[in-house]
């Protein structure tokens, strides 16, 4: 008996990827069955065919063999089907990646190695609020991703929300993904980009309207415990973590590493892998590089018990 | 008789107490344990991911004398400890986990399951 830890919103097997939870998901799906079954369909005839290749009697093999059904089922038969399928498919996502609307909800979501910078964006672009690994939307409404990457080709999907589209260096990527109701839905990086790559994932939350524009009210202010003198604060900022991490209202202003500014509030830690709490927390600091090989934060084994305890406390209360 | 021959022989394996706990549910209690992330920090026989280094390995651990290397490995001890680590050893690094004292006991059980050493 063994089991692997499934990314919060993937539970249960298989996964939910075939599971459509909004319009822009509902047509990538409707699409993929389509080319499940056809290629169902073509990979019957092709066996018969070698069938009849191998065994069948001389007049059929003959028949196959002939120039008339190469130029039928080798050229006409593709061109056609997968021109007819080119324009179905491109006539069916090709609005997900218009530009902005006024009025629509914008989000830039940065692919790093290996975990996602998250932004909320206002009317022109500007960024309003940092966050990391964790993306939370209105439901019932599309909301527009602006898609970046900060170092190699990255790619962003949220599979019960719409289909996956690259994050290229130097590149803006749109892409809109709509939850048609509250949920959580698990995304994952689609594109290998080195070491961790299978533990990049996130977690998308959608709110009712209403209580999105509370949530990100409240998210809008520092963390109440933010900078509260504490043994956790002074393990922080003696141990450097303000130099990659940056948590509003103290001095930690690191852009290098996730926003801290309101972890202990996100569901999950890592890039999506493991559940928020302080021993979890305290695992992270002190050895991460056990749980997500290659990632960029050094382990702290110079912590002791009970700093790394503090430490563990005081992100956790960052609510 | 034999009933009573084979308690004997139960009290003469001295290497196998069998450590139980009431109530406790070993399968639920591997799912707890997914569900808090305990692999964070421990290395734990039926966890595939994560395999943590910063508390001890888990393998073997019903037939191990102490928890902790401080504390008799009882039932009680464990639950305790599970749930609240600090209350027993201030300087430990594992801190208070979140999880219910009925949750506790099941984790407990399964980890009296581990006892390939």
């Amino acid at each position: 008996m063994t089991i692997e830890r499934a990314p919060e919103g993937f539970a249960g097997w298989p996964p939910p990827i075939l599971d459509p939870a909004g319009p822009f998901a509902g047509p990538v799906n409707i699409l993929s069955w389509i080319l499940f079954a056809m290629s169902a369909v073509v990979l019957v005839v092709v066996l018969a065919a070698l069938a009849v290749a191998l065994f069948g009697p001389k007049r059929w093999r003959v028949r196959l063999g002939g120039e008339r059904l190469v130029w039928i089922g080798g050229l006409a038969f593709p061109v056609v089907v997968l021109s007819a399928l080119l324009i179905y498919g491109l006539g069916l996502t090709s609005h997900l990646t218009d530009d902005p609307r006024p009025g629509e909800v914008r989000i830039r979501v940065t692919g790093e190695m290996w975990w996602w910078r998250v932004a909320y964006l206002d009317g022109g672009g500007r960024e309003v609020l940092q966050d990391a690994n964790e993306i939370h939307i209105p439901a019932g409404q599309p909301v527009v991703f602006e898609l970046e990457s900060a170092d190699v080709i990255h790619s962003f999907w949220v599979p019960r929300l719409g289909g996956k589209k690259d994050m290229i260096p130097g590149r803006r990527n749109i892409l809109r993904l709509q939850a048609d109701a509250p949920g959580v839905f698990g995304g994952q990086c689609a594109e290998y980009c080195g070491g961790p790559h299978a533990l990049m994932g996130l977690v998308v939350v959608a709110h009712p309207p209403a209580e999105f524009e509370a949530w990100k009210r409240r998210r809008l202010a520092p963390s109440l415990a933010a900078g509260l003198p504490s043994r956790g604060t002074e393990v922080f900022d003696a141990s450097g973590c303000g130099a990659c991490h940056t948590v509003r209202g103290t001095a930690a202003n690191g852009l290098a590493g996730p926003d801290l500014s309101h972890v202990g509030d996100r569901r999950t830690l890592g890039g999506g892998i493991l559940p928020t709490n302080q021993g979890t927390l305290a695992g992270w600091i002190s050895d991460s590089q056990a749980i997500k090989p290659g990632n960029r934060m050094p382990a702290y084994p110079v912590l002791s018990g009970e700093d790394l305890r503090a430490v563990a406390a005081y992100l956790e209360s960052l609510k | 008789m034999i009933a009573a021959l084979s308690l004997v022989g139960a009290c003469a394996d001295k290497t196998n107490t069998p450590r139980l706990i009431a109530g406790g549910d070993p399968s639920r209690g591997l799912a707890v344990i997914e569900e808090v992330g305990c692999g964070a920090c421990h290395d734990i026989p039926g966890v595939g991911w994560p395999r943590g280094t910063v508390g001890g390995p888990l393998k073997g651990f019903a037939v191990r004398p102490l928890i902790a290397g401080r504390f008799a490995n009882q039932p009680d001890t464990l639950v305790t400890w599970l749930k609240d680590a600090p209350s027993l050893s201030p300087a430990s690094g594992m801190p208070t986990m979140p999880i219910a004292e009925d949750q506790a006991r099941d984790v407990a059980a399964y980890l009296y399951t581990l006892d390939d050493h």
